[in-house]
């Protein structure tokens, strides 16, 4: 049964996680994770999910346990945040090569250093080539569909790689908001029984996983997986239909609002669409034509997809929570120029924002807008939004 | 049950030949006594080394049983998962076999770099046997020194020179932190006691929960000793006293083995080239305290086995 509740985004990812069901959850406490493994190890305590848990020494052992459950064919998932993700970062990539259909919540999170526990999104940006798929959540329920539709991604039989559904710490983390549930039947039928083809515990028919593998032929394993990260795209589009058909929000690539006519567009991830949103409206009230591309899957990147959702703006403000240390701005707009190279003529300036947690308010958005509008910016050269000089 | 010839001769080999491991190589010796001393089926982690490059070269597998190798440091992490994920599907119903785990990792791998991963497990509880294949250094890598290796010997990372003599720290010992983790069974073996290592493996997988093995395995290229002697010079290790044979069942410790002459630690270094130049007159000193060393920890042990005077 459909019900409404009131919930922060780390209680919904923990929702999520109960009607999943997971047989095996390996985590470790990191800030502002910590709340997620709260409530789901309470679930456990109350024998309202199935699930072993193992707490772990670290969150390198958290993921090489996953990695091992995973292949001993049985449902696996955890969660992080930024130092932590770092820390299995060696793992993150063995999971993913292992073609293993782990999901593991990201609660985005600084990267030390400095130390700082608030939003920003270093830690998922910083494994983006680690083969794991990626799709940021602007809200609570939003984190809730991700989390039921990773499992589905994960394990489709063409795709066979982790998933990684992110959110804002604390902006998203924990914050109350209004989450439509689904009903647990519903989402058990929804998410279906893991078929893995080959377990470790299936002594009859011993495998070997992770063995040595040379010149001769990990090229060719490392083709396969880039393969299987481009079907992902089409397995992404067909479980968000899916979805949508079943609880009334569907899901695709990425969330154009009011973009069709618009001359010009903010494109972003996570939290900062909503702000970006209510910008637009204002905007739009008072004749401007403005839109917001919210990238929803970072990872595979859907390149053709975007480039003929924006490329007919005039120009475009790729907003990243992140620094790329590359000497032009952060990890995401390189993307997008790259995707709309030769697909008209929009120009496109990069804006680097809320790094360790700082706030992205309407006026920053605003000053944004009003950037593009009057020609302001100089594409060469990120601007750092809202950073004392 | 008693092990013996007859029985084990009957007996498939879970690892199979064509493995690429060195000639006389003490550590695959080892493994396959382990393997072969299961009773019941086993799934096996290894950790990067040695042993996971020799058995396992793409597309070949020398493991006729279930095997993962995750990364160096994760062994026993890795095994935590696995055994987990047995533990979730026996409680649903969704499997009935009894299934054996053995973590292996080498020296590096487990004194080193994979000492949180496998302190962290064995706290946990999880229901498994961890067998460390001691060939103390990082002999994969090129014979670097780790903390397994015994004090003065020459390695990559620890060379002899005008200022140097090797190694300059003892090894730490890590089946007494093993001990120390309250686990109900820790024990030191040989491949040479094949028998003793065999029975230990037997009796730690009858044991649920955490167990620990750590078993000397020669390296002829590391250690610098003709690759026909890897067993005899295990033997000199255990005779000087240099490598005892025990185990602690529940905190009870026990020798399993006493050396009718406890041969002197020279007899151990002659062995091997890596101590060539300890017989150099003017380290004479440094051989006496390495001696004086063995002998404390020798007498610390026939203490806690309750053996002193005899």
């Amino acid at each position: 049964m459909k019900r409404t509740l009131a919930l922060t985004g780390n209680e919904s990812a923990a929702e999520a996680m109960r009607q999943i069901n997971p047989d095996v959850v390996a985590a470790y406490p990191i800030t502002p994770q910590t709340e997620l493994m709260h409530a789901f190890t309470q679930l456990v305590a109350d024998g309202a999910v199935k699930t072993e848990m193992i707490l772990v020494e670290s969150e390198h052992s958290a993921m090489s346990a996953c990695v091992g459950a995973a292949a001993a064919g049985v449902r696996v998932m955890t969660a992080t945040s930024a130092n932590g993700l770092a820390l299995m970062w060696e793992i993150v990539y063995i999971a993913a090569s292992l073609r293993l259909p782990l999901v593991m919540a990201v609660v985005n999170r600084a990267l030390s250093g400095p130390i700082n526990i608030h939003c920003d999104h270093s830690d998922s940006m910083g494994c983006r080539d680690s083969g794991w798929i990626q799709l940021y959540g602007e809200n609570p329920q939003e984190v809730y569909d991700n989390m039921l539709q990773a499992v589905r991604i994960a394990e489709h039989p063409d795709v066979l790689l982790p998933v990684m559904p992110t959110y804002d710490g604390f902006i998203i983390s924990h914050t109350l908001e209004r989450v439509d549930v689904i009903g647990d039947d519903e989402a058990s039928a929804f998410v279906g029984e893991p078929k893995p083809r080959f377990s470790l515990l299936d002594i009859d028919r011993p495998v070997t996983y992770g063995p040595l593998d040379l010149q001769d032929y990990y090229f060719e394993h490392k083709k396969q997986q880039a393969e299987a990260m481009k079907r992902a795209k089409e397995v992404v589009r067909e479980v968000g239909e899916e979805y949508g058909a079943r609880t009334g929000r569907a899901y695709g690539f990425f969330d154009a609002y009011r973009t069709e006519d618009a001359e010009q567009i903010i494109l972003c991830l996570g939290s900062a669409a909503g702000t970006a949103k209510a910008v637009a409206d204002e905007l739009r009230d008072g004749g401007r034509k403005v839109g917001v591309l919210k990238l929803r899957m970072f990872r595979p990147f859907p390149a053709e997809e975007l480039a003929r959702a924006i490329g007919h703006a005039r120009s475009i403000a790729v907003l990243d929570r992140a620094e790329g240390f590359n000497g032009v701005g952060g990890p995401v707009c390189p993307e997008v120029k790259a995707a709309l190279y030769k697909a008209g003529g929009a120009d496109v300036f990069n804006y680097v924002y809320g790094l360790g947690g700082r706030d992205l308010g309407p006026d920053l958005i605003r000053s944004v807008f009003d950037d593009l509008e009057a020609g302001r910016a100089d594409p060469r050269e990120a601007i750092h939004l809202g950073v004392r000089s | 049950m008693a092990i013996n010839l007859k029985e084990l001769s009957k007996k498939p080999v879970p690892l199979s030949p064509g493995h690429r491991a060195c000639a006389g190589c003490g550590s695959i010796i080892a493994i396959k006594l382990v393997l072969m001393a299961a009773e019941e089926p086993v799934v096996c982690t290894c950790a990067t080394g040695c042993m996971e490059v020799v058995t396992t070269i793409y597309p070949y597998t020398a493991w006729r049983v279930p095997f993962m190798h995750n990364a160096f440091e994760n062994s026993a992490a890795t095994m935590s998962g696995i055994e987990t994920a047995y533990r979730a599907l026996r409680k649903q119903g969704r499997i009935d076999r009894e299934i054996r785990f053995i973590a292996f990792g080498g020296d590096g791998g487990t004194y080193d770099i994979g000492l949180q991963a496998l302190s962290g497990a064995m706290e946990r509880g999880h229901d498994f046997l961890y067998v460390c294949y001691n060939n103390e250094a990082y002999m994969n890598t090129g014979i670097q020194r780790s903390g397994s290796t015994p004090m003065c010997a020459a390695t990559s990372t620890s060379p002899v020179g005008k200022e140097s003599i090797g190694k300059r720290q003892y090894a730490k010992d890590l089946t007494k932190i093993m001990v120390a983790h309250g686990i109900p069974y820790a024990a030191q073996a040989s491949p040479h006691r094949w028998m003793d290592l065999m029975e230990k493996v037997r009796k730690a997988l009858r044991i649920r929960g955490p167990k620990f093995i750590n078993v000397i395995s020669s390296c002829h290229r590391g250690w610098r000793v003709p690759m026909h002697t890897s067993l005899d010079v295990c033997k000199t290790a255990v005779e000087t006293c240099h490598w005892p044979l025990f185990e602690v069942e529940d905190g009870a410790w026990r020798l399993n083995y006493k050396p009718k002459r406890k041969a002197p630690i020279t007899e151990w270094f002659g062995t091997q080239k890596r101590f060539a130049h300890l017989t150099k007159p003017e380290n004479a000193k440094v051989v006496e305290e390495i001696q004086a060393g063995v002998d404390r920890r020798w007498s610390e042990l026939l203490h806690l086995c309750g053996e002193e005077g005899g």
